[in-house]
């Protein structure tokens, strides 16, 4: 009973969340409006990661490798084909998909840190042909202006469209960790030897989890076009991993939704620190550090915890 | 039911498997015994496919399952739960035995059906088997170490085993929690017909459990038989008591 009545609080945040997001562009200037459109597909990067990291026990250490590749391939679609541009909006999270597969087949074969290694090194090797590639990629300038479709092009329809898509791949996220498929990939991580022995084929689940997360890597990157209509190598480049590897910790890679508020902090830091300050990442190092000593489960894992201990007590005293 | 034959491994030249013989018929309690590092636990993940044997063949059924992956092991419908505490730590007491129904299933591709809606009653009614259900909602992490080492055999059993393997189950047990234990097998072996295979150190319970008896002593099989024959055997004076002529128990 207990846990049912906090699982419908849950979701009434979630609800009342989703309303004033959808209120803001009413109420906020353009520039937070944009802020906003960062910080949601910026979030929807990190849960995508956090999906095979938090739950899939996978350690995926260069993930923007499929937000750049999932931007590039909408911005190219938009640009170069005379496709419908609405095509190129699929196509990219697709394209993050299938790259995650090729990349899956090889790292899967290793596990812990010697994935995640070999992973940055593939990664890189992307980010490499990306940089370089300037007759199709545009090399280290990047494309610029990709045109959108009206309907999406200003600012607040941007806004909207990022909401919306955003909400719609979190809650198939959700719904994939409640389902077997989900139960199953977090038995992986908790114990690999131990799935194995229950008749699970490991390896096979973690590979289409890693395509799962590269697909809505994907969506990520092809929303960063339509917010900011440009795709540049950067968004490959394993900085960009780290930081997003850090926004899991920092909101708590066991919460669905920690990773959201940890890219909302991490933005939100940088865009108003650096106002005042080019150290801004010096903040960033000392606020980790408090996290990591002090609510070593993310700051939303640590609010889960407060609430958790809030109606299992009551049941204990019985 | 089960039939070993001259199976070998061995690590870094260490003989940890040496010429292990076993064979099981179908409905028997078999227990291994040996003292410590005799290689029983390996002889066990030789069976399951956790490591690839050397040399030497597996039999289940009459289908040669030699080498298999774990995963197929476990389709066969081969259980087993382990020595040291192996489950899901972060996963409540439920989830772990229905993470192990939904694979035997064959539903762990389904991506959108909530699982909380799966398999529940199953699920339920191995827990009411095995006495854990008023914990099922607790963090496996919070289970005592007995409770642990019941839910292991839980998970064994969500797979819907004919052939079970046990590695120590009562190990590090307080006495009524294996008293227990036992009792659980016994009764799987009865009500269910089960086909089981364990090892176990503690001779009270091997004598008082199994059919037959096999005994390994550095990797090799010496002798298999029944329990009768085992207790005055030579070799395995040998073996625990260093050569005297008192039998075993």
């Amino acid at each position: 009973m207990a846990q049912s009545t906090t699982r419908g609080k849950a979701q009434l945040w979630v609800y009342a969340g989703l309303v004033i997001l959808f209120l803001l562009p009413l109420i906020l200037p353009r520039f937070y409006i944009y802020l906003a459109s960062i910080i949601l597909l910026t979030g929807l990067l990190a849960t995508s990661l956090n999906f095979v990291l938090g739950y899939g026990g996978i350690f995926q250490f260069h993930h923007a490798v499929f937000y750049g590749v999932g931007a590039y391939a909408t911005a190219l679609m938009l640009t170069r084909s005379d496709f419908s541009p609405w095509l190129g909006f699929i196509v990219g999270p697709f394209i993050a998909g299938l790259l995650s597969l090729v990349m899956g087949l090889i790292c899967i074969r290793l596990s812990k840190l010697y994935f995640g290694m070999l992973q940055i090194s593939l990664g890189s090797l992307v980010w490499i042909i990306v940089y370089r590639w300037y007759s199709f990629t545009g090399g280290d300038d990047g494309i610029h202006g990709v045109p959108l479709p009206d309907i999406i092009s200003s600012p607040n329809s941007a806004y909207y469209f990022t909401l919306i898509v955003t909400a719609i791949s979190l809650f198939v996220m959700y719904k994939i960790i409640k389902s077997p498929f989900g139960s199953v990939l977090q038995g992986i991580r908790d114990n690999p030897v131990r799935s194995e022995m229950i008749g699970i084929n490991v390896k096979r689940h973690q590979l289409l989890a890693l395509i799962i997360a590269g697909f809505f890597a994907g969506v990520a990157g092809s929303l960063f076009v339509v917010v900011d209509n440009t795709a540049f190598p950067d968004m490959l480049f394993w900085t960009l991993s780290l930081e997003v590897l850090i926004m899991c910790l920092l909101g708590g890679w066991f919460t669905f939704l920690g990773p959201m508020l940890g890219a909302a902090i991490i933005i939100a830091l940088r865009t108003f620190i650096s106002t005042y300050t080019t150290y801004w990442a010096l903040v960033l190092g000392v606020l980790m550090m408090l996290v990591i000593f002090f609510l070593p489960n993310g700051v939303l894992g640590y609010v889960e915890e407060k609430i958790k201990k809030g109606f299992i007590e009551p049941v204990i005293k019985e | 039911m089960l039939e070993v034959k001259s199976l070998s491994k061995s690590f870094d030249g260490f003989k940890a498997v040496n010429n292990a013989n076993l064979d099981v018929q179908k409905g028997e309690i078999v227990a291994v015994i040996g003292p410590n590092g005799a290689g029983k636990t390996t002889l066990f993940n030789l069976i399951t496919g956790i490591l690839r044997p050397d040399s030497g063949t597996v039999h289940f059924k009459g289908e040669n399952i030699t080498g298999l992956p774990p995963y197929k092991v476990c389709r066969k419908r081969i259980s087993r739960s382990f020595q040291v505490v192996n489950i899901f730590p972060r996963l409540t007491v439920f989830e772990n035995v229905q993470v192990s129904i939904l694979s035997r299933e064959k539903k762990t591709w389904n991506l959108f059906t909530p699982s909380s809606k799966l398999v529940t009653d199953e699920t339920s009614q191995i827990l009411e088997n095995v006495g854990l259900v008023e914990k099922r909602d607790r963090t496996t992490a919070l289970l005592s170490h007995g409770d642990r080492k019941v839910l292991e055999i839980a998970m064994a059993l969500g797979g819907d085993p004919e052939f079970l393997i046990l590695d120590e189950p009562t190990a590090g047990m307080a006495p009524e929690e294996t008293a227990r234990c036992i009792e659980l097998v016994k009764s799987l072996s009865g009500k269910l017909g089960l086909t089981i295979l364990f090892c176990e150190h503690d001779m009270e319970i091997v004598f008082g459990i199994a059919d037959r008896i096999m005994v390994m002593v550095r990797g090799a099989t010496i002798v298999q038989g029944s329990c009768d024959e085992v207790r005055c055997n030579e070799a395995v004076q040998d073996a625990y008591l260093g050569g005297s002529d008192v039998c075993l128990m």
